[in-house]
């Protein structure tokens, strides 16, 4: 995780602002995301999570400041096949199997064919892989949309709430197959508003109202707070920012 | 653009396309049936200037409206699903140029528009004996024209929508007012001089100059009408593309 001078780090948002529909969702927002680790974007519904995400993969209009991703303008040519990401409702061709799905975003960045039972097989599909998206249950399709953003072995993952609504067992093996990509150095933020995910993060990120209220290691934070959990740490650096 | 990757886009779409019987059906089915309809009013009934059956001008010409308005609802319609559904916004995250996604679906529909124009035309000329005096393959073509111009049409259009309805809504604002000026219901030359000019400006017109001039013979004269129709299948895949946006709010 030591973020050595020479190398930048995954992700570099400065002083990002984001107007939609009239309304400031983030009105000056900075972070840096160091390479190799896996970074928990926590905050309620509304904070801004997935605007900020969706600016961190060049599909948001900005109205200033700058987001770099991998040393390369967010979104750029040069770092989309580096970049996966997956979008909050999970996104694949309902009336394509799940290996169609899988195989079809696999050659948009390039990846060997062979990647593809590999990557159905590691989200836990493999007894899927020739059934229909449309057909599959909801913890089923979240993890065909983590296969396709998975298989072409991205270098930053980012994932918009992946584990919304699904069973704990298959919690638990996503959080270990996240692990996995992190130690083959791959660089994840997770966004999610359920703060008991804030354990499995080496780097957690706190999100209101468009503010980054904290950024740190839990311990740092927990210590900062003196608050015994990720819930109690939050709701006393949010009685402290409206204070 | 790439062409790997508009082709892998095509093949794609094509595999969605193939799992949905019922559309295949119709799309290549109800235009036929609408023309047999038009046969069995119109095929008795003698042309009084030609003594020809009615059915051979009125039905030549309008063969190639149903194939462009039905490639123009499907293209629009799967195109804004691709964006509602949150796949386009995956796309356009990915290595995809927005001319591989438009190319990928102009190549993918414009494969169907081949095979259903070319089914209508054999339909009509060898079932319901539709006699033109131009050749036969010259009316393939402009048929498969017409229904790549509706392809090409629905890809620009589909981008000023934002719900599957106002998608739909969007063939009779685009399509039925050239139905009604290109010269179906009268000729060109005799409307007021302003509609006439606008009738100069849009594709259906040079789609049915075409076929007229297949069916008065001159096979040789279409060629013209043919350039302009493949202008405006490139002009709206270019607006297409540029109308597809990376980066939304």
């Amino acid at each position: 995780m030591e973020n050595s001078p020479a190398e930048p780090p995954a992700i570099d948002v400065s002083s990002l602002r984001v107007v939609r529909g009239g309304k400031e969702i983030l009105p000056d927002l900075s972070l840096a995301v160091p390479r190799g680790a896996v970074v928990g974007l926590l905050g309620p519904s509304g904070a801004g999570k997935s605007t900020l995400i969706r600016a961190i993969v060049g599909a948001q209009i900005i109205a200033g400041g700058t987001v770099t991703v991998l040393g390369h303008e967010a979104g750029s040519p040069p770092i989309r096949a580096r970049v996966g990401y997956v979008t909050q409702a999970p996104s694949i061709y309902l009336d394509l199997t799940v290996r169609e799905n899988v195989a079809y975003f696999a050659s948009l960045v390039g990846a060997a064919a062979d990647t593809v039972p590999h990557t159905i097989n590691a989200v836990g599909l493999a007894d899927q892989t020739d059934q229909l998206a449309g057909t599959l249950s909801g913890g089923q399709l979240t993890r065909a949309s983590l296969a396709a953003a998975l298989v072409g072995h991205p270098e930053v993952l980012i994932l918009d709430e992946p584990t919304v609504g699904l069973d704990p067992a298959i919690r638990n093996d996503l959080w270990a197959l996240f692990r996995r990509f992190a130690e083959a150095g791959t660089t994840i933020v997770v966004s999610s508003h359920v703060m008991d995910e804030a354990v499995r993060c080496d780097r957690l990120v706190f999100i209101r109202d468009g503010r980054v209220l904290a950024d740190g290691t839990l311990a740092e934070i927990l210590a900062e707070t003196g608050a015994e959990d990720a819930e109690r740490a939050f709701l006393t650096l949010a009685g402290r920012s409206a204070a | 653009m790439n062409p790997r990757l508009t082709a892998t886009t095509a093949r794609r779409i094509l595999q969605q396309f193939r799992r949905d019987k019922r559309t295949i059906g119709l799309l290549m089915f109800v235009p036929i049936i609408l023309l047999t309809l038009l046969w069995w009013m119109f095929g008795d009934t003698p042309d009084p200037a030609t003594g020809q059956p009615l059915f051979d001008p009125l039905g030549a010409k309008i063969m190639g409206l149903f194939p462009m308005i039905l490639m123009f609802i499907i293209t629009s319609v799967s195109t804004l699903r691709e964006r509602t559904s949150g796949t386009m916004e995956r796309l356009m995250a990915s290595p995809l140029r927005r001319g591989d996604v438009v190319m990928g679906y102009a190549v993918a529909f414009g494969i169907v528009a081949v095979i259903q124009g070319t089914l209508l035309v054999l339909f009509s000329v060898y079932a319901l004996q539709l006699d033109i005096q131009g050749s036969t393959p010259a009316l393939v073509l402009v048929i498969v024209l017409d229904a790549l111009l509706g392809t090409a049409l629905g890809l620009a259009a589909s981008s000023l929508a934002r719900t599957e309805f106002q998608a739909v809504q969007m063939m009779p604002a685009v399509i039925l007012p050239q139905l009604l000026i290109a010269g179906l219901f009268m000729p060109r030359e005799a409307m007021p001089r302003a509609l006439e000019i606008i009738s100069n400006a849009l594709p259906m017109s040079y789609s049915i100059d075409a076929i007229n001039d297949l069916v008065a013979g001159d096979t040789g004269d279409i060629w013209p009408e043919v350039g302009i129709l493949l202008a405006f299948i490139v002009g709206s895949l270019l607006l297409g593309v540029l109308t597809l946006r990376r980066r939304t709010e």
